[in-house]
């Protein structure tokens, strides 16, 4: 499954800390992720972030499931390095981008997804750019947030019906049932944000 | 509420024959449905009741509101149930997702958050509150996207096929459930089972209404229309 990092419900410390105090701490680690330089300060790294998977209580199989889509990407780069630079540091560029990501996926897993979006329109009630109403940017992270699902969705379907017929997926004749069925969806979706009185 | 439809007309752009030609037909009956053949412009004439299809001819007025100048004031009143429940749960989770009509009403997080939490319980979906919409199963995101629309209290539901993708017991629960609301409901069908206790029966044939009655008369003259024998 492509949708794997959504919000968990629990009660541990990390679910109860703040979603601003959260994705503070995600941007700090990104911005402190390029000062680490050798193999201890990465497995260092590497445990802080799996020891807050303990905390919040997440099961393991959560955690592979978050990097799975990313597995493939991971293992190109960390040989290309490998052979480049050698294995030590192979292992710091693989490592810190591995760290990040379950950092992340454990903010999204731990924080609702609603409490994520207060905390932008918080910042873009400050902000205030483009003239945009806050609310309005809250309302289209939430749209695109559940528009990743339903295309991840759309896109099983369309796989699925494909090899039912007996293709092989050939990039053409995925994306174009792809696309119409999307632009469809966001016809209806539209259609229904309407219907639900949010046309203003 | 009533629904006051005079002289309608209406055409897609770039069609030559209308999808509802000639309607004037006036509706307050507390139950009311909508049959006929595929493209005989059901869904088109549910559409024009909440301003989501202006006819090209004529008007339509929902308790004396002009559908072509008060649409978003109409549409807080008429609740609309798509056929496709993926195509309207807008929010991530179930219980955002509930939360999502309420947000305009400038009430505290809490006041919200008591609301829904009712709400998902009448539906019988208070253990998935916290779940990703697209993984409850069809019977449950339809009751979801019911649950949804009916927060906010609409004075009139209208609903385009709500059964159509479900199964025999979810059918029978949506239908239960939609029996039993105060609201007046107009309901588009191809089920008809669903009639029974509906006051007033339409029955659309190429953009016309062909008939309009109780409804087994308007279920005998469906089936003599479809050549199909009870
Ligand atoms: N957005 C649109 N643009 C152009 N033509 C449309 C559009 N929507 C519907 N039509 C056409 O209008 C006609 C009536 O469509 P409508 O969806 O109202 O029929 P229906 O009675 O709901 O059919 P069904 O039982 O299949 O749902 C059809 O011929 C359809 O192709
Ligand atoms: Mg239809």
């Amino acid at each position: 499954m492509m949708h794997a990092s959504l919000y968990r419900p629990g009660n541990s410390v990390l679910h109860r800390l703040p979603a601003g105090l959260k994705l503070s701490v995600l941007l700090a680690a990104g911005g402190c992720s390029i000062l680490v330089r050798t193999p201890t300060q990465t497995t260092t790294a590497l445990g802080c972030v799996l020891l807050g998977y303990v905390v919040a209580r997440v099961p393991a199989r959560a955690v592979l499931q978050s990097l799975r889509p990313l597995l493939w990407v991971i293992l190109a780069l960390g040989l290309f390095q490998a052979l480049i630079m050698g294995w030590p540091r192979a292992f710091v560029i693989v490592g810190v981008i591995v760290a990040l990501v379950l950092l992340a996926n454990l903010v999204t897993l731990t924080t609702r997804t609603s409490d994520l979006v207060d905390v932008v329109v918080r910042l873009s009630r400050r902000v205030r750019f483009l003239g945009m109403r806050p609310e309005s940017i809250g309302l289209m992270l939430s749209l695109a947030i559940r528009a990743v699902s339903l295309v991840a969705e759309l896109a099983d379907r369309v796989r699925e019906a494909q090899q039912a017929r007996g293709h092989t997926i050939s990039p053409r004749a995925f994306a174009v049932p792809l696309i119409v069925g999307a632009l469809r969806r966001a016809d209806e979706i539209g259609d229904a944000l309407a219907a639900r009185g949010y046309d203003d | 509420m009533l629904i006051d439809i005079n002289d309608v007309s209406h055409r897609y752009p770039g069609r030559a024959k209308p999808v509802v030609d000639d309607l004037s037909v006036r509706l307050d009956e507390r139950r009311i449905a909508v049959i006929g053949a595929n493209g005989s412009g059901k869904s088109t004439f549910a559409r024009m009741l909440n301003g989501l299809v202006i006819p090209s001819v004529g008007s339509v007025n929902i308790d004396g509101l002009h559908t072509s100048r008060h649409g978003s004031q109409i549409r807080k009143k008429v609740g609309f149930c798509f056929t496709d429940p993926d195509s309207q749960i807008v929010m991530p989770t179930v219980a955002e997702d509930v939360a999502f009509g309420l947000r305009r009403r400038g009430w505290s997080k809490a006041e919200i958050a008591a609301r829904v939490d009712d709400q998902l319980a009448t539906y019988g979906l208070e253990r998935h509150a916290e779940h990703a919409a697209h993984l409850l199963s069809g019977g449950q995101k339809q009751l979801l996207a019911l649950a949804s629309i009916l927060v906010t209290e609409p004075d009139l539901l209208i609903m385009d096929e709500p059964t159509t993708l479900l199964d025999l017991r979810n059918t029978r629960m949506v239908a239960d459930l939609v029996s039993g609301l105060p609201q007046q409901v107009v309901m588009v069908t191809h089920d008809l089972d669903l009639l029974a206790d509906f006051d007033r029966v339409l029955v659309f044939d190429q953009a016309r209404l062909v008939h309009d009655g109780p409804p087994a008369e308007a279920v005998a003259f469906y089936r003599a229309l479809m050549g199909v024998d009870a």
